[in-house]
């Protein structure tokens, strides 16, 4: 069963004449218990695509619907059946932990009793500090605080927009690990994140590029499609071997990543020899050239030149 | 039910948890109404009076010891000349020249007759027109009195005289307090109330609170009324706080009941209220919302009939006035407090507050959008 099937959305933004296309004819589905990542840079459309799932906002053109409910005809079904985590944190800060989490089961018809079960993991991180005022929260029990409140009704569909953008690095190891508790308990999930590490920890990703969705796969799949082989550089002077390397014509492209610089030939075929000769012609000291799988960004990289 | 009261629960949570609200509500309105009214005064007084004495006689001294004495003028300057005694209104230094003629006792004596000279500096209109009705009032006094001492008056009028006696119904003192006190109680509960409303669901756009609510099952209509009823209660203590000021400090005890200011109040509240929300429905920003409330509560108030009556506005203003929820509440609180009206004086202004009260709720509720397009 489909919980998420989105046909030719597409979304215009009009700013003093100008307009903006944020979603351009977007299609794409979401299996049940499924943890789908919409993956892409900031300005990219993913929170228009979330607040045109989640009924905020309606789409120009194009059909969507979330658990087999028309966001436009059934928008109160889906409201009762869908989870929401906006991308700025946007509890009540002036009430304290349990006050929001209590706020948000009586809105949504229910008590924090009803479905405890579900948050319990992720609200007992939190329980501890209860009393507290949301706005004094760390970022990443801020993010904890979010998750339980937009759990507290047990929706079938959870959309997270940028849950882990602003928060450290354990902190979203962990929150991963509850999504992927959260997908056993049978919640469709959908994540979007600028971050492409992440993107390795979702069922199925989504590269999505100036409203256009570069592509749909697995994340295996998505470096699957990468079949050019990849070189990592790295040497003493790291600036002037970009640009001595960028120099060569035969080089596709060159980017930095981390300490070194990832490269792809037009034309496969003696590319370490190729490498070597650059490196001593330019007298580059401390030279590495390894060959190396592609990742999502790498694969990302490549898409958005084409 | 169960989620209007949680609604309730959480907005009185936040009000009551920001101490600037609470001072904000209730101590600068005391202080406002402690302050204003001694201010908002219509008697004007302490009016600076030229006198260029040509006569300097008994009885034109006479005449200015009655001025004076009367408490609202204030001898400030006693010329040689009407010309200097312009002058000293050119230099602000008199707001009011008295000029008496040469020969004013002779002729007053001898040919029953006198003629006085008054100039006034109409800078200031009010203070021009009043004044000289002031001493045209005492000089009138002054008249009669010298009638009475000097000239035989016949057991009856020769010719016909009417003479006017007026009495003030309902401020028999014509204490101004007790006319604006009750008017300011209800200008300051409008801007608070208004304000307040206004700044209220624009606050959760701005902190993106709202994204969380729209996505939820709730219904407008409850969202709406979960806003309305605690400002609704906190601007009737408000209330409450101005009228127990109007007792204690200025002694106002209403003639009508209480429980008709509070009946009439309530449903005024619902409109005032009503209409913050529906600007909180359009604007973007806090700013957005504070400025054009408070552009639209300061032409209400102004063209309420607190300061000036609404009778003597132009027929466009008056239509205006007609419009304007808060002219029927300064009326309703006039009655009220002086007249002692009951429900039954004031239906018409009910019914005419009930359909704003309505109007601009069921705008805010209609205009407030879960979605947008």
């Amino acid at each position: 069963m489909q919980s998420v099937v989105v046909e030719n959305i597409s979304k215009k933004y009009v700013v003093k004449k100008k307009a903006t296309e944020a979603l351009s004819d977007i299609s794409f589905h979401v299996d049940k218990g499924e943890i789908f990542g919409i993956i892409g840079p900031d300005g990219a459309g993913k929170t228009t695509l979330f607040r045109i799932l989640t009924t905020l906002l309606v789409a120009d053109a194009g059909k969507a619907a979330v658990d087999g409910f028309d966001v436009v005809k059934d928008y109160k079904q889906i409201r009762n059946r869908a989870g929401y985590m906006p991308g700025k944190f946007s509890l009540y800060q002036d009430l304290s932990v349990q006050e929001n989490l209590e706020f948000f089961a009586a809105i949504f018809n229910t008590t924090i009793q009803e479905n405890y079960g579900l948050i319990k993991d992720i609200y007992q991180q939190i329980e501890p500090f209860r009393t507290r005022k949301a706005g004094q929260l760390s970022g990443g029990m801020k993010q904890k605080l979010a998750l339980s409140c937009a759990l507290i009704h047990k929706p079938s569909v959870l959309f997270l927009d940028e849950p882990t953008t602003g928060v450290d690095a354990v902190s979203r190891k962990e929150f991963w690990e509850m999504l992927h508790r959260l997908k056993r308990e049978g919640i469709t999930i959908l994540v979007s994140t600028p971050y492409m590490d992440e993107a390795s920890l979702c069922d199925r990703v989504a590269l999505i590029q100036k409203g256009k969705i570069l592509s749909i796969d697995t994340p295996k799949g998505v470096t699957k499609q990468f079949r050019k082989p990849l070189w990592a550089v790295k040497a003493n002077e790291m600036y002037r071997l970009m640009m001595d390397i960028k120099t060569d014509p035969g080089v596709e492209s060159c980017y930095p990543f981390g300490q070194y610089h990832h490269i792809v030939f037009k034309n496969p075929g003696d590319d370490k020899k190729r490498l070597e000769e650059i490196i001593q012609k330019g007298h580059f000291t401390n030279a590495e050239i390894n060959n190396i799988e592609p990742n999502i960004e790498d694969c990302f990289m490549a898409l958005m030149k084409e | 039910m169960r989620t209007l009261k949680i609604l309730l629960q959480k907005e009185l949570r936040q009000i009551l948890r920001d101490p600037a609200i609470i001072r904000i509500l209730f101590i600068i309105p005391t202080i406002q109404l402690l302050v204003l009214p001694f201010a908002a005064d219509y008697e004007i007084k302490n009016i600076d009076l030229g006198v260029v004495d040509h006569d300097h006689s008994a009885y034109s001294r006479k005449l200015v010891d009655k001025i004076v004495s009367s408490g609202y003028f204030r001898l400030k300057d006693y010329s040689a000349s009407y010309q200097q005694g312009l002058d000293a209104i050119k230099k602000e230094k008199t707001d009011i020249l008295l000029e008496i003629p040469p020969q004013f006792e002779r002729s007053l004596v001898k040919e029953k007759e006198a003629t006085l000279f008054i100039a006034a500096n109409a800078i200031n209109g009010v203070k021009a027109g009043l004044g000289s009705a002031y001493i045209q009032g005492i000089i009138h006094d002054y008249n009669q009195e010298v009638r009475m001492q000097w000239l035989q008056i016949p057991r009856f009028n020769s010719q016909p005289v009417i003479e006017v006696t007026s009495s003030d119904w309902y401020n028999p003192n014509m204490n101004y307090k007790v006319f604006m006190v009750p008017g300011i109680l209800v200008m300051l509960v409008t801007m608070i109330g208004s304000t307040f409303a206004a700044s209220n669901i624009v606050r959760e756009k701005e902190i993106g609170t709202i994204e969380q609510i729209n996505v939820s099952p709730i219904q407008k209509a409850q969202f709406i009324l979960g806003k309305l009823i605690p400002f609704w209660l906190i601007a009737l203590m408000v209330l409450t706080t101005g009228l127990i000021i109007a007792r204690l400090v200025y002694g106002i005890v209403p003639v009508g009941h209480y429980l008709t200011i509070y009946a009439f109040a309530s449903i005024y509240l619902l409109a005032v209220l009503g209409l913050g929300l529906l600007l909180s429905t359009y604007a973007q920003t806090q700013q957005q919302s504070m400025l054009v409330s408070f552009f639209i509560t300061m032409i209400f108030n102004l063209m309420s009939g607190l300061y000036t009556p609404i009778e003597s506005m132009p027929e466009w203003a008056k239509i205006i006035a007609r419009l304007n929820p808060v002219s029927y509440f300064i009326e309703v609180m006039r009655l009220v407090m002086l007249k002692g009206s009951s429900l039954a004086d004031i239906k018409y202004h009910i019914v005419a507050i009930l359909g704003f009260a309505v109007f601009f709720n069921t705008w805010a509720v209609l205009n407030y959008r879960k979605r947008s397009g």
